[in-house]
């Protein structure tokens, strides 16, 4: 079964391709790679699987389920989870609070207008913090750790729903050498049943990752194949590689 | 909570030292701190700013004393049923406003409650116009003749309790929660499984509901209503009082609308231009404590006590 099964997409922000016809199909339990040069359409390609956007021609399916005109909520609860390029938690609240209102996300406590926030969820969260390993940190508001941390508390907050589909968008942007292995680990020790699907810049460590690569060029798949097929192929190394 | 009981403490024994104009003036605190603090739910802990509140205190004033009067119900009835309608009411403005958010979702209520104040000074067959709709007269709830400003200012009082209590109780919710996570990062939020649209949709009509509550102690106190209570200015001044407060905060509406109230019944006693003057207040609120009197008391308390 296809996680993830993308058939003649598109997408035009003002008349300006940036998804054009793009047909991609992601195996359950595959570490997928996505690469291109900026403006390649891969972040656009995240949203418009997610829902942030909608597609203007096209499908998406996951799981088999059409879900091209699902909104991103119910996307979510048929076992998609992301991190986002640009970080976006909450910064005010404390860690373990950014991590229980991910369990929420899925609980159907959600609805609960007159309870109290269980304590059930804090501790469920605080088991999650420390399986990335910043369960000590997890009164602490989000705004006074390093941003290294705030990295792993994104990929936390994702693993937190025990996703089916995970796409990370470059999850090491931005993280020193130190920063950079312990996300590295935290990646590597995901689950094989949760397909991942990476968009990374950072080359030597994505290339160690993944099975297989898809290059986008412009808003369509150029190249795909494993490593060895990829980095060999010359139109990667024209568009992305630069020689 | 001790400062809760504390405050409720002093409330209950407010008539014993204060004479019938001050009780009256705190029962009109009351009223308008409902009304602040369901504005509050939708801009403080929400994220959206409305400018269209006052449909929801008017239109139940309106249906309360309008079932009563022309359709000759009870005083029972014609509560609950102004509570009910206005409420439903409010369910079909979120359909509507919660189309957009930010300035879109404030023009969006700014509109729907201009139609319903224009609809009130126009339509004079049935709200009598800009003389609004007068002749009622107050409840006697379980034989307590609310006539009596003391036993008003009680009734006022337990109503109010409650509706803070309540209106806590939702925002220290698992909905409450994914509110305020939709107020900050709404489209993490949907990323995570909530449903934002809904979340919002039912906190609209929350805060309607007690929008409403406010609006039918309002006609019970002033046993009066005119189309002025749906105006544009009635819904500013709630939302002056919850920013001027504190938004996102249980007291700031309360402190908020006590400031508001002061200024519009007792300074202006006082003062001609209390308008100005109240503007001149917001004014200093604002350049001093930004966020608001309380979380701005509570700013400067915490540094005295670091000092000390």
């Amino acid at each position: 079964m296809a996680a993830l099964q993308i058939q003649n997409l598109k997408k035009a922000f003002g008349g300006l391709p940036a998804i054009s016809e793009l047909s991609l199909e992601i195996a359950a339990g595959e570490r997928r790679l996505i690469i291109g040069p900026n403006g390649a359409g891969k972040t656009t390609l995240f949203n418009l699987v997610t829902g942030d956007l909608p597609a203007d021609a096209g499908s998406i399916a996951l799981f088999d389920k059409d879900v091209t005109r699902f909104a991103t909520h119910r996307r979510v609860h048929l076992g998609l989870a992301r991190t986002y390029q640009i970080i976006t938690l909450f910064p005010k609240d404390t860690l373990e609070h950014n991590i229980a209102l991910s369990l929420l996300g899925l609980s159907k406590l959600r609805w609960n207008a007159f309870g109290r926030l269980p304590e059930v969820l804090y501790r469920d969260a605080k088991a999650v913090l420390a399986r990335v390993g910043l369960e000590a940190m997890a009164q602490r508001p989000l705004s006074e750790v390093a941003y290294g941390d705030k990295r792993r508390v994104e990929i936390a907050m994702a693993l937190a729903q025990k996703p089916k589909l995970l796409l990370l968008d470059e999850p090491l942007a931005g993280l020193s050498r130190e920063e950079r292995a312990g996300v590295k680990s935290l990646i590597a020790g995901i689950p094989r049943e949760v397909t991942v699907v990476m968009i990374e810049h950072d080359m030597d460590t994505a290339l160690d990752m993944a099975e297989r690569i898809t290059v986008l060029h412009y808003g369509r798949v150029i190249v795909e194949g494993t490593r060895a097929e990829v980095v060999a192929d010359p139109r990667t190394r024209e568009v992305y590689l630069g020689h | 909570m001790t400062r809760w009981i504390v405050l409720l403490a002093g409330l209950l024994a407010l008539p014993l030292v204060a004479g019938e104009y001050y009780i009256n003036l705190t029962s009109q605190i009351f009223i308008f701190a409902i009304f602040a603090s369901s504005i509050n739910l939708l801009l403080g802990y929400g994220g959206l700013p409305t400018l269209g509140h006052a449909s929801y205190l008017g239109v139940a004033a309106y249906a309360c004393a309008l079932l009563y009067l022309k359709v000759g119900v009870s005083h029972w009835a014609a509560a609950l049923l102004a509570l009910a309608g206005t409420t439903l009411m409010a369910a079909g403005f979120g359909l509507i406003a919660l189309r957009a958010s930010g300035l879109g979702f404030l023009m969006l209520t700014l509109a729907l409650s201009q139609v319903l104040w224009g609809t009130a000074y126009r339509w004079v067959a049935m709200t009598d116009g800009d003389n609004g709709v007068r002749g009622l007269s107050r409840p006697a709830p379980f034989g307590l003749n609310l006539d009596h400003a003391t036993a008003f200012y009680f009734f006022a009082l337990a109503v109010t309790a409650a509706a803070i209590w309540l209106m806590a109780r939702f925002v220290g919710s698992p909905l409450g929660a994914a509110l305020r996570g939709t107020r900050d990062q709404p489209r993490r939020m949907a990323a995570l499984g909530h449903n934002v649209w809904l979340v919002r949709w039912i906190t609209f009509i929350y805060a309607g509901f007690w929008g409403a509550v406010s609006g039918v102690l309002f006609v019970y106190y002033n046993k009066y209503i005119h189309p002025i209570s749906l105006s544009l200015t009635n819904s500013a001044e709630g939302l002056l009082a919850v920013i001027a407060g504190g938004s996102g905060t249980l007291g700031g509406p309360l402190v908020g609308a006590t400031i508001v109230m002061l200024l519009k019944n007792y300074v202006s006693g006082y003062v001609e231009r209390w308008n100005m003057l109240m503007g001149f207040v917001f004014v200093v609120i604002v350049v001093f404590m930004p966020e608001g009197v309380v979380p701005g008391v509570q700013r400067l308390w915490r540094r005295f006590r670091s000092k000390i």
